[in-house]
């Protein structure tokens, strides 16, 4: 008997409860605006996603729902973010997205971290219709993939043109006289190192340039001092290492102990991260890197400041402000088609102009030309030099001793 | 000259790395796969002491290798212990451990990640060149060397010439036998699954010095510790100490007489090569 009246007990307020639930499923249906991300949380890229993405997701997320959600014609819609850790696998990435589109019937997916991981999941944000507005994808087969994917847009930049651009900024130091033409070449021997390396020898070379050393070391090597005095051996004007973050700081360290004093010293992805600064203080000062930004715009200077304070972390200079700039656009492009209509907003995605952080973008062909593609440290800032077309490039300094 | 200078300062470094799961392995018969989330813990701890506290890595060492001595021993108590007594054989032991252990790691790093979160980690410490036969070599990796070499020797010597040493071997070589002449054998394979976590995170501590680290790096750590104690043979820590620094000469001297490229390859070479000629490691005895 007592446990039916306790039962009993239950099942009235569970009932009222559930009253209440149905209702109010209906009333809020139109009020929330369901947006699902995958991206890394453990494995080799974690440590970029938690600097570049992740932030950027939470930041978007509050002021959105600070100021009462998207605005749809049927009212202002608050954003219920459901988020997945893909673990750096391409495998669980699909997963994820089959996930996030079929039981959580999200309505729109932020895209996922990397150039793997979207090239991954494409397909299957095809498949559901989901626009796919990448932040840090960067491929040379970009013409082949808006081709055959209509809902992909590009934004970060294309393989040839970064390597295309690090050519460019040491041909204008070159042309000032601030360095020779004997260029020491590393990559990591992965498929971003090696597409990088492999774009870079011939344009190098149509520069003027000499490559006296040219070779790759395996990803997470935990000693880079072999390949820095080997560089160093081949006494060269200009050190370039297509590198990733463990690198990008292994590499660094060495070439300052070791003194390999270049003019020019690059090294690729995670140059443009808080930590890189941080580690390395003033040593950093004149180092060029992938990316860049132009940190004096208002709209910038805003980004950031508020990105520090709602997410207690400090933005990139590169890739955090395109992250965020592709969910400005993601949000634009709801608010103007005012549904959740997603083939509606892919289409009004491929025919508008965004104002966003990172200036006006716009994709021809589902592909942003406009884009920073090499930075330099100077004086605790990371200002971007060359770009195919932003405004404000800052101008290139030659690298003091370390 | 300057490639043994280089591979042996490296050897120093995969030394740290090995001997704390060979003690795990080699005599508590724990194949622990969460070592490197150890390492990494350790690292963190480092991490921590420096930039929050501005205490030197190197005295954080004599606060991570109690602390997780301790953690360890009631790791050992809470989950190994178990496996070890229902197991009938080592080789049952050996999955059990694996599996858990496996479990662990992704506890460990879920930890590290509320606490710390992903992104990178490194800071600059003893990061100055440091001249030796008029070429320069960081000094961080020289004081981690210094370091690494004597708990080579320390642990030697502890594990031949002492008493404590001797059970530990005796439970190595054959643990029932080892029961039946009176020794303690489940404390004895905790306080080596104890000391070897210790060795572990103190080696972790040391290598932040001049490796970048995130909460999810610890399985390349536990990768190489593991084709390390295997080479060396399992059952003796000299040859995970041989076998460290023949890895570091061969890589240093495979990146700069042939290719940086080649270097893994090379290291994974030797492995195959090892397991082909001599399977049971440099050191070990053939099972009959």
């Amino acid at each position: 008997m007592r446990t039916f009246l306790t039962s009993k007990r239950l099942i009235m307020p569970a009932l009222a409860f559930a009253a209440i639930a149905a209702f109010s499923v209906d009333a809020m249906a139109q009020k929330t605006i369901k947006i699902g991300a995958s991206a890394p949380k453990t494995g080799p890229l974690a440590g970029g996603s938690t600097v570049s993405f992740w932030p950027n997701v939470e930041l978007w997320v509050k002021q959105i729902n600070a100021a009462g959600g998207i605005k749809l014609k049927s009212g202002k819609a608050k954003i219920e973010l459901i988020e997945y850790d893909d673990r750096t696998n391409p495998g669980e990435a699909i997963k994820n997205i089959q996930r996030l589109a079929t039981q959580d019937k999200v309505d729109f997916i932020l895209a996922p971290y990397g150039t793997g991981l979207n090239l991954a999941t494409a397909p299957l944000f095809a498949k559901f219709n989901y626009p796919l507005i990448t932040h840090t994808a960067i491929t040379d087969k970009v013409e082949a993939l808006t081709k055959r994917y209509p809902n992909i847009f590009f934004s970060l930049g294309t393989t040839t043109a970064f390597a295309g651009s690090v050519a460019k900024v040491l041909g204008k130091m070159k042309s000032a006289g601030t360095i020779g033409n004997k260029v020491a070449m590393v990559n990591v021997a992965d498929a971003f190192g090696i597409e990088l390396a492999n774009a870079a020898r011939p344009i190098f070379k149509k520069a003027g340039f000499e490559i006296v050393y040219d070779k790759s070391y395996p990803l997470g090597s935990p000693d880079l001092s072999p390949v820095i005095r080997g560089a160093k051996a081949a006494k060269p004007d200009a050190f370039v290492a297509w590198s990733y973050p463990p690198d990008t700081f292994g590499l660094t360290a060495q070439a300052k102990v070791q003194g390999l004093d270049v003019k020019a010293y690059y090294t690729a992805v995670a140059t443009a991260f808080p930590v890189f600064a941080g580690k390395f203080g003033k040593s950093a000062e004149g180092i060029l890197g992938a990316g860049g930004i132009n940190p004096e715009t208002t709209a910038m200077k805003n980004y950031r400041a508020t990105h520090k304070k709602i997410t207690g972390k400090t933005a990139d200079y590169w890739a955090s402000g395109m992250v965020y700039a592709t969910f400005q656009i993601l949000q634009q492009a709801i608010e103007a088609v005012g549904t959740t209509d997603r083939k509606a907003v892919t289409a009004h995605i491929k025919k508008s102009t965004f104002n966003t952080v990172m200036g006006p973008i716009n994709f021809k062909n589902q592909n942003n030309e406009v884009f920073w593609t090499v930075g330099q440290w100077q004086s605790g800032k990371f200002y971007g030099v060359s770009s195919t077309g932003h405004p404000g490039e800052k101008s290139i300094k030659a690298k003091p001793k370390w | 000259m300057d490639i043994i200078i280089i591979g042996v300062l490296l050897g120093g470094a995969y030394a740290l790395m090995a001997m704390g799961l060979q003690l795990q392995y080699g005599v508590a018969r724990i194949m622990n796969l969460a070592s490197g989330e150890v390492l990494v813990a350790g690292s963190f701890a480092a991490f921590w002491f420096f930039t929050g506290a501005n205490y030197s890595p190197i005295y954080s060492i004599f606060f991570v290798a109690p602390v997780a001595f301790g953690l360890n021993w009631l790791i050992y108590k809470i989950f190994m212990r178990p496996l070890v007594k229902r197991a009938k054989s080592e080789g049952q032991l050996e999955v059990d451990s694996i599996l858990s252990t496996f479990g662990q790691s992704f506890i460990l790093v879920g930890l590290m990640l509320a606490i710390f979160g992903g992104k990178y980690f490194n800071y600059s410490y003893l990061e100055r060149p440091f001249d030796i036969l008029g070429q320069a070599y960081e000094l961080n990796r020289i004081v981690a060397f210094l370091f690494s070499i004597t708990l080579c020797i320390v642990l030697y010597v502890w594990l031949n010439r002492t008493r404590v040493g001797l059970t530990l071997r005796a439970v190595s070589v054959n643990p029932e036998a080892a029961g039946l002449v009176g020794i303690d054998v489940p404390n004895a394979a905790a306080l080596a699954f104890a000391l070897g976590g210790a060795v572990t995170a103190a080696g972790g501590a040391l290598l932040s010095m001049f490796l970048t680290f995130d909460a999810s790096v610890g399985v390349i750590f536990t990768m190489k510790a593991l084709v390390i104690v295997i080479m060396g043979g399992v059952r003796d820590i000299r040859g995970t100490i041989l076998v460290a620094f023949i890895l570091g000469l061969l890589e240093t001297g495979v990146a700069t007489l042939i290719d940086p490229g080649l270097t893994l390859a090379s290291a994974y070479l030797l492995f195959i090569l090892t397991l082909i000629v001599r399977p049971e490691g440099i050191f070990g005895k053939r099972s009959k």
